[in-house]
């Protein structure tokens, strides 16, 4: 009976011990003064030069972190004790972090530059009135090809990728958005289809690509595109971006028969401690100046129709990367389709990952 | 006295309560918890559909494979290793491969793997390159044998060294072969280290998921890919959870079997 009193009375000191510790853990974070502006985004995302001049500008003071994906920031935000001030969400995160009643209303009065954005990246399903979200910068969904081992123009169409030439070859993004969608778009459906038997089409019609498939990797696949190592590989057009950079044989294509189109836009957590320093800074960087010499250094598409202008013309004309607007027409943002669909999208994932080899 | 001992017996209790016993009471409330309370279905999915089946079935082969190539390459190093005069230094060799950081030997093995790495670079001088190894079935069984081979050494090399050498020297003299010393003397007396290098390698086979994503690609699915996919992607943590149990469960299936005929072991002592 001791012992157990013992116990019970030592694990109720250690609980309080954690928790008192927890409080002062989460008063370090929150207690910054007004002086500091803490930025929590993807990492290498940002011209670090831009920080720098931005500190200098406004006086206030960039504490800069980092996270490597959508999910991982949404449960860092969600358990709370985080003080950030600006995040960088994807757009169907944005829509959930909305739903999940995360993120503070912008007032786009108070963002003077807000009027150089692109109407076309303005209203989009994740965020219809732009009540939340500010557009930092957009891009594609495409294939990725080594002149090398393919023709060029041999791969225009995701029905391309089906060919026997590619026989263990193909290297796939982890992600069953992307690759679900790929299917249902080379079968003329929408990204955003919810329609059980159309998904257990593109599952099946998938499995015919099983074959081809090298591996299912994320990040290392810019590493192994740039060393040769696959002849195709489907990303994003950020991610193509820096391959091409590092590997003059490399080529983007979108499909034009229909493809995602996605955002990376600002926004403003509910745990937002410094308003004034954030809208300072989101106009900071929509700035054409600025916005254009951040998108030269991080080589994804802006979406801020001035800074467009000041792009050298080679980057501002590349078709790759800046579609034309008929091929914008075809491209789509991710809705979010709510868990139980997207549980489904992740399971047929899932079997064509085990069954398609 | 009694109140000295059961001082330091708290540290130890509550490190298991909150890093052992805590995790598991919380991974079998959430695999049970549904949208109303409890329920049973998740784990009904995971019965009823053939896919995590399968998935169990190809954890449980993989693992088997790489638990059994790993006992055959390190039971004669083992034995050999008992007889060599400078059994320290062998032994060092042995287990200095886990010191370096399990990712760092992955990568390194991606850059040997690689299309143009050093396997298919020395392929080339017979001119079969470039083969396609990094990615393949082959790969990841290879490194996982590699990465598991000291956990299997270590257990057996005790067990044998532990024999007295006189009870084999005396079954030479009563007339076996060597053969039948192995099999009648050898094996039985080392049986024990064999099953705990089992249990050392079978159990975290079960679920190397980093592995089966940096060198089988995701071509290779076990578990625990499917565990990483319901947390970190869907965040359904009920179901992860599940899957969770499952596998807890059948590891300790796995540890019964594998430590079943400890008394056998006695007998043949005496």
């Amino acid at each position: 009976m001791k012992k157990l009193l013992i116990g019970i009375a030592a694990i109720l000191l250690v609980c309080l011990g954690l928790e008192v510790g927890a409080k002062k853990l989460n008063d370090n974070g929150i207690s910054s003064n007004n002086k500091n502006l803490i930025i929590y985004n993807w990492g290498d995302y940002i011209d670090p030069k831009l920080i720098k001049k931005f500190e200098k500008q406004t006086g206030y003071h960039v504490i800069y972190e980092t996270f490597d994906s959508n999910e991982a920031m949404y449960t860092k935000i969600k358990q709370g004790g985080t003080a950030y001030d600006i995040c960088v969400p994807s757009d169907y995160m944005i829509s959930k972090m909305r739903k999940a009643n995360l993120l503070d209303e912008i007032d786009t009065k108070k963002i003077p530059n807000y009027k150089n954005i692109g109407s076309e990246f303005l209203h989009h399903s994740f965020d219809p009135k732009n009540t939340y979200s500010v557009p930092y910068f957009w891009g594609t969904l495409g294939i990725v090809y080594n002149d090398k081992f393919v023709k060029s123009g041999q791969i225009k169409h995701w029905n391309d990728l089906w060919s026997k030439d590619y026989r263990h070859n193909i290297l796939l993004v982890d992600s069953a958005r992307d690759i679900m969608g790929l299917s249902l778009a080379s079968m003329g459906k929408s990204l955003n289809t919810t329609n059980t038997l159309d998904l257990k089409l593109a599952k099946t019609k998938l499995d015919g690509l099983g074959p081809n498939v090298k591996a299912i990797i994320s990040d290392e696949l810019k590493m192994y595109m740039i060393q040769n190592e696959a002849a195709v590989g489907v990303t994003w057009s950020g991610e193509a971006r820096t391959m091409l950079n590092d590997n003059k044989h490399l080529h983007y294509v979108v499909p034009p028969e229909g493809s995602n189109l996605w955002f990376d836009n600002f926004v403003i957590p509910r745990t937002v401690k410094n308003k004034a320093g954030a809208y300072a800074f989101i106009n900071f960087m929509l700035d054409p100046k600025n916005a254009a010499q951040n998108a030269e250094y991080i080589g994804y598409a802006t979406p801020n129709v001035k800074a467009q202008k000041l792009l050298p013309k080679e980057i501002r004309n590349d078709k790759q990367f800046y579609p034309s607007e008929q091929a914008m027409k075809n491209l789509e943002v991710y809705r979010d389709l709510g868990p139980k669909k997207i549980q489904e999208y992740n399971d047929l994932f899932l079997e064509f990952k085990m069954y398609g080899r | 006295m009694k109140k000295s001992k059961l001082f330091f017996l708290i540290p130890y209790v509550l490190w298991l309560s909150l890093f052992v016993i805590a995790p598991i009471i919380l991974i079998t409330i959430n695999a049970f918890k549904g949208e109303d309370g409890f329920t049973l279905k998740n784990f009904q999915q995971f019965f009823v559909n053939g896919t995590f089946l399968k998935m169990t079935l190809n954890s449980f082969w993989y693992a088997f494979l790489i638990t059994l190539i790993t006992l055959l390459i390190s039971y004669p190093i083992a034995y050999i290793l008992s007889q060599m005069k400078n059994q320290q230094f062998w032994l060092l060799l042995i287990i200095l491969p886990t010191w370096i950081n399990l990712l760092l030997k992955a990568y390194a093995f991606i850059g040997i793997f690689s299309k143009h790495g050093l396997l298919n670079n020395f392929l080339k001088l017979f001119g079969i390159a470039p083969a396609n190894i990094l990615f393949t079935d082959f790969a990841f069984i290879f490194v996982a044998a590699y990465i598991e081979i000291p956990f299997m050494i270590l257990p057996i090399y005790n067990a044998i060294c532990d024999i007295n050498p006189a009870v084999i020297q005396a079954a030479y003299d009563l007339g076996a072969s060597k053969w039948q010393t192995f099999i009648k003397v050898l094996w039985p007396l080392s049986k024990s280290g064999v099953e705990s290098g089992i249990q050392a390698v079978f159990i975290p086979s079960l679920s190397l998921f980093m592995l089966t994503r940096l060198i089988g690609g995701n071509r290779v699915i076990t578990l625990g890919t499917a565990i990483e996919e319901y947390f970190m992607t869907t965040m359904n943590w009920s179901m992860g959870s599940t899957i969770g149990v499952v596998l807890i469960v059948l590891m300790v299936i796995v540890m019964l079997f594998t430590s079943s005929d400890h008394h056998k072991k006695k007998e043949i002592k005496l």
